[in-house]
């Protein structure tokens, strides 16, 4: 009992924790129904078995957590890519380091102005998906973040767009607790791409809600940088119309706490999914966490998830995906792989992959991993000269680019893959 | 060259001698050829010399030009010249044959203080050669061994060496798994190589690769140890009677 009050106690202080400004009435209702779910749920704590393998404390606790500055010489991620560049420090639109809001084939502009708006498209979408995502597994922080978030981007895509919007999230407070929230529309036939990249603040609650429809694409690449003390925890729930395409890749390297849930769910037939992530872990409690839960509700449709992480001295990665195949979801193809690569004794893969299929057409998979470097191939690659430490990093480099190369674009692709190779170089020094 | 004295070698992980006291000396610009029943030691000998884990060496000695190999990393034991062209290459998903050749050539020349080959030598350099082992342009890019025919393989691991330009060339039965012409091909490969300053050890089963790439002296390894030395009739020897009569000459 104790415990559950625990749990109780925290949601009602972290609803407490942060002023909700007034807006339109379906915004402050949609921030109610979230809160009114959040104390139903409770905030995560330890025990809860969705969170087995990563301990929610941090990302919970008041007073925020205090995450020092990382001193990063790397230039921005995605500063070589003709877009959108719009800034958000500690989890603030800064409209002074951003581009126009202003893109050929979208509709763009803050959270906190369309939330003032009586009418507004986001008001079938906002906290929505989100809601839709709470079933069957509660997920108290997205809640959280629909009832106070204020801060974010509200994009439509309306036609074909030709550059992609980047995101990039600056720390710059130590103490900075922040909430951003993005609605994103693709509008039957449109295509859309979002970047994002930085580590936000020092604890940073990110929900993502993508309705794509008939016939869009949506791309999101994303990267959180090597802050140690960072916490992380973000939410991307996605609903895919019939014939979309639905691309959404991450790479995390470091960090003290990161949870990235993916959620998505096929409503219409025939669409196709990826959710792929490349983490690298090198250091004591640095932990990371992917959890994914898709959905398939409708015909021939095609989802795959793709995770690899490489780990040492310390770091823990943490893998659970699941695909559920609603009755009747016939020709699903499902297909779902977690791989750990340690690097050490010291390190930790833990993975909970998960099948739950009520149709009986359909051809589903999934793997999980856990293992060393190849000591085969790395005596041959140093047996022709590469020094043993390049030659381990050639190998990392190769076994995190099976999810690299998920993603469908090769300069995105090609630059994740530089940024993780001089890294590794790097450290080397 | 190659100096090799009472080589003992025994495993790691069980208590199993493999290599009982193996003598062989390379001079500069020699080719020597290894047969010797399977089993019998070569694959271990060519391992333990490139720095292969393990393996524990119990007893004895091998020098490149007087240096100590058996202290050296394996990509030390590169740079100091060895080479070894592997049975069994390995296959490396993920790894580009270029990018892995071009990382081996430019660690090499880093070790010895030069300077890197730009990508454009690099490249020029590597299509020749290529060419001249009818390796083609799409094999270089893909992984390095994946989905390479066995013979396939066996040219790229020519190709690397010919990158390398080693001085003490170690080849563990390159010619299995090689059809006639791509044997001729890889003979062809080693000769070109030959520059009088350059040693070669060839491990063998067969006497036809030794038509094409002609032995100064020939070494019959059973049990672990060489057990005769000959000119190239040896070969001709075992080709025509097999190693019952040598081992039973020891013995
Ligand atoms: N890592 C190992 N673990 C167990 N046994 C080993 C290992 N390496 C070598 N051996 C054993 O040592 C002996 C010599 O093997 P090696 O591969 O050197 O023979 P070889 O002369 O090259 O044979 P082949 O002509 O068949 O290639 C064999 O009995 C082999 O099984
Ligand atoms: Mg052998």
């Amino acid at each position: 009992m104790a415990m559950n009050n625990l749990k109780f106690d925290a949601s009602d202080a972290l609803l407490a924790a942060f002023d909700v400004p007034n807006g339109a009435k379906w915004a402050m209702e949609a921030r109610g129904f979230a809160a009114t779910n959040l104390r139903r749920m409770g905030a995560p704590v330890k025990r809860d078995e969705y969170w087995k393998y990563t301990n929610p404390t941090g990302l919970t606790a008041l007073p925020t957590p205090k995450a020092a500055l990382f001193i990063n010489d790397e230039t921005p991620m995605f500063d070589g890519v003709d877009r959108v560049k719009l800034v958000f420090v500690d989890g603030v639109f800064d409209a002074a380091q951003s581009d126009d809001l202003a893109l050929d084939g979208v509709e763009l502009e803050t959270l906190e102005d369309a939330l003032r708006k009586d009418i507004h498209w986001a008001k079938d979408l906002f906290g929505v998906l989100e809601a839709n995502g709470q079933n069957p597994v509660e997920r108290p922080l997205a809640a959280l973040n629909t009832a106070v978030a204020t801060q974010g981007l509200v994009i439509r895509a309306t036609g074909k767009t030709d550059k992609p919007i980047a995101i990039r999230y600056i720390h710059s407070a130590d103490t900075s607790d922040a909430m951003v929230h993005h609605v994103v529309k693709v509008d039957a036939g449109a295509n859309l791409t979002v970047l994002e990249s930085g580590p936000g603040a020092a604890r940073f609650n990110s929900v993502m809600e993508a309705d794509v429809l008939d016939g869009a694409a949506f791309h999101h690449v994303r990267t959180q940088g090597r802050d140690h003390e960072r916490r992380t925890a973000t939410h991307m729930f996605g609903r895919l119309g019939a014939d979309s395409i639905f691309r959404s890749f991450t790479m995390t390297v470091n960090g003290v706490l990161t949870r990235n849930e993916s959620i998505l769910e096929f409503t219409g037939d025939n669409a196709k999914a990826t959710v792929g992530g490349a983490s690298a872990g090198d250091g004591n409690g640095f932990h990371h966490d992917d959890t994914v839960f898709v959905t398939h509700d409708s015909l021939n449709c095609e989802s795959r998830q793709v995770f690899k992480k490489v780990l040492r001295n310390g770091a823990t990665g943490v893998f659970q995906g699941k695909i559920l195949v609603k009755e009747g979801a016939q020709k699903t193809d499902g297909y779902q792989i977690s791989q750990g690569l340690l690097l050490d004794d010291n390190s930790n893969f833990l993975a909970k992959p998960e099948l739950e299929i009520y149709a009986d057409d359909v051809a589903c998979s999934h793997g999980s991993t856990v293992g060393a470097i190849d000591d085969d191939a790395l005596f041959y690659l140093t047996s022709r000269g590469v020094p043993k430490s390049q030659a381990q990093d050639m190998l990392v480099l190769a076994f995190l680019g099976e999810a690299i190369d998920e993603i469908d674009d090769s300069a995105l692709s090609e630059g994740i893959h530089i940024r993780l190779a001089e890294w590794m170089e790097r450290r080397h020094g | 060259m190659l100096n090799i004295k009472n080589l003992q070698v025994g495993l790691e992980e069980e208590d199993k001698q493999i290599l009982k006291g193996v003598d062989l000396n390379i001079g500069e610009g020699e080719v020597h050829a290894i047969m010797g029943p399977n089993g019998s030691g070569k694959s271990t000998m060519s391992y333990v010399l490139a720095g292969k884990g393990g393996y524990e060496v119990t007893g004895g000695t091998a020098t490149l030009n007087e240096v100590d190999l058996l202290e050296m990393e394996p990509e030390e034991r590169a740079a100091a010249g060895l080479f070894l062209a592997f049975q069994y290459p390995v296959e490396i998903p993920g790894v580009g044959n270029m990018t892995f050749l071009r990382t081996a050539v430019n660690a090499q020349r880093k070790a010895r203080g030069e300077d890197d080959l730009s990508a454009g030598e690099f490249l020029k350099v590597v299509r020749a050669k290529a060419k001249a082992l009818k390796i083609d342009a799409d094999m270089l890019k893909r992984p390095v061994n994946v989905g390479f025919s066995g013979g396939e393989k066996k040219r790229n691991e020519i190709l690397q060496m010919a990158m390398l330009e080693p001085k003490m060339c170690v080849l563990d039965e390159t010619d299995s798994g090689l059809d006639v012409d791509a044997m001729k091909l890889v003979a062809e490969g080693v000769n070109a190589l030959r520059d009088g300053k350059r040693s070669f050890l060839v491990i063998t089963h067969y006497q036809r690769l030794l038509d094409h790439i002609k032995p100064d002296v020939v070494h019959i390894m059973a049990d672990g140890k060489i057990i005769k030395s000959g000119g190239p009739e040896l070969a001709l020897e075992v080709e025509n009677n097999g190693y019952a009569d040598l081992l039973a000459e020891v013995a």
